[in-house]
């Protein structure tokens, strides 16, 4: 018990400290997960969109498999990155496993379907709404999409957020196709599995409480978000 | 682009035929009130008018257009007005935008038609915080702005209180003077009575009367509507 108060001890003093190591750490795992739900939100936002508001032969399949592809296990997201970008792998030659830019890509692998199957059910819900109203005024697909895109966007930025959350709180993606290496691509999650299988409870403990400040702050913005546009916007 | 016509249009959904080989003509000039029960078909038809839905079978042609181009020059407002997210102001703006309006020219008539049905005061307030009565008004003056050859209006005071109701008659009458054919459904036989000049009397999908408004109520030349009105009069 005495170890477990003395690790939590040295862990706030290391983030009050802001200790270099950790910054490091902190500032590697935001820069790679926000990368990587950007590149996300461009894919997935539309792409929900398109599927919510059009209707075409197999969409049906589409959206089972969107809604399936939310629940991919990050480490056989990592295990499937991590052959492609491998040596022998096709984009081999482009030389980025065990590099940030390899992080990025599983985790956008990991959170495109969530931001796409998620936003395909708002966008649903608004063309249900808007629809006979859009085409009545002359909209075609494209006016409609980038419409009910900017009129939900409340809505989206909390699905956003839900999958920043996903992407910064994983750990088997990056550790397989990243490598954990330090000062390269350490991030938080693989080095507090790192370090507790190392017996160093305190930076582990240190950037436990940075991850779950991080998760519980961005959901608590989300709530907020959608709290203060429906008041205002109706 | 109006004579509107319509031949042996049937339209069919889940196996349930709603419009039944009805054939008609809409001219310009006099306000077009649809009347009937509710489950005749009403909306529908007005939807195919519109061009929102396409007939299962016939034809419905715009005088100078192709058959099945939709000219653009007509509008709809619906029963539920659906806002944007945006401002009362934006919202008529953005139907300027998709008709191809300038900039300048969609901020001008926006805020010229805002004026015209009274909401000036909260033009740049969030559209979709407004009384239903005002959201209405928006829709209106939403199609308004476009400068419609024909405006189609589905019910659009069922979900409103006797005031609101009032004031949207009044917008529809200073539309339709500002040289806009007016074609309308309702169930109230008041505001047929105040707003018509002809009645399309539709009943389980058919075309069942067409009459002068004052004839229609004085001496209906068919049963069905006779116990229509006898029905509903009560309520009126």
């Amino acid at each position: 018990m005495d170890g477990i108060s003395a690790a939590f001890g040295e862990a706030a003093r290391l983030v009050a400290a802001a200790d270099p190591a950790l910054v490091a750490i902190v500032a590697l795992s935001l820069k790679v997960s926000v990368a990587a739900v950007a590149a996300a939100a461009l894919i997935g936002l539309p792409l929900g969109a398109i599927v919510g508001i059009t209707r075409f032969p197999g969409r049906h399949f589409v959206v089972v498999t969107l809604n399936a592809l939310m629940g991919l296990p990050p480490v056989v997201v990592g295990l499937v990155v991590y052959l492609l970008l491998s040596r022998a792998g096709p984009l081999g030659p482009l030389g980025l496993l065990f590099t940030p830019a390899a992080m990025v890509a599983a985790q956008t692998v990991l959170v495109t379907p969530i931001l796409a199957a998620l936003s395909r059910q708002v966008l649903e819900d608004a063309w249900h709404e808007h629809g006979e109203q859009l085409r009545s005024l002359g909209a075609g697909t494209g006016d409609s999409v980038l419409t009910l895109l900017w009129d939900t966007r409340f809505a989206l930025v909390t699905i956003v957020l839900a999958g920043f959350g996903r992407a910064a709180a994983e750990v088997g993606a990056v550790m397989i196709v990243g490598g954990n290496i330090d000062g390269v691509t350490r991030v938080m999650t693989t080095a507090i599995a790192l370090e507790t299988s190392k017996g160093d409870l305190p930076l582990a403990l240190g950037l436990g409480i940075i991850l779950v400040t991080l998760v519980l702050a961005i959901n608590a913005a989300a709530q907020l978000i959608r709290t203060a546009a429906l008041r205002r916007y109706g | 682009m109006l004579p509107l016509v319509l031949e042996e249009v049937r339209f069919v959904a889940g196996g349930r035929v709603i419009i039944d080989s009805l054939s008609m003509e809409i001219d310009a000039g006099p306000r077009t009130v649809i009347l009937g029960p509710n489950g005749a078909g009403k909306s529908v038809l007005m939807r195919l008018c519109h061009g929102l839905l396409t007939p299962t079978a016939g034809r419905i042609t715009w005088r100078g257009t192709r058959n099945g181009r939709r000219p653009r020059q007509q509008a709809m407002v619906f029963q539920r007005p659906v806002m944007l997210r945006r401002s009362a102001l934006a919202n008529v703006t953005y139907g300027l935008e998709l008709a191809g309006v300038s900039r300048r020219e969609r901020e001008l008539r926006a805020q010229d038609v805002i004026e015209a049905v009274g909401l000036s005061h909260v033009a740049g307030k969030p559209a979709r915080v407004l009384s239903g009565g005002e959201q209405q008004k928006l829709a209106l003056a939403r199609a308004w702005a476009l400068g419609p050859e024909v405006l189609f209006l589905d019910e659009p005071t069922a979900n409103l209180d006797p005031g609101a109701t009032r004031d949207l008659e009044t917008i529809v009458g200073q539309i339709h003077a500002s040289g806009t054919k007016i074609v309308m459904t309702t169930h109230n036989l008041g505001q047929a009575r105040r707003l018509g000049d002809e009645i399309l009397f539709i009943d389980g999908g058919r075309l069942v009367e067409r009459a002068p408004v004052d004839r229609f109520f004085a001496d209906p030349a068919t049963a069905e509507a006779a116990a229509f009105i006898r029905g509903e009069l009560p309520w009126t």
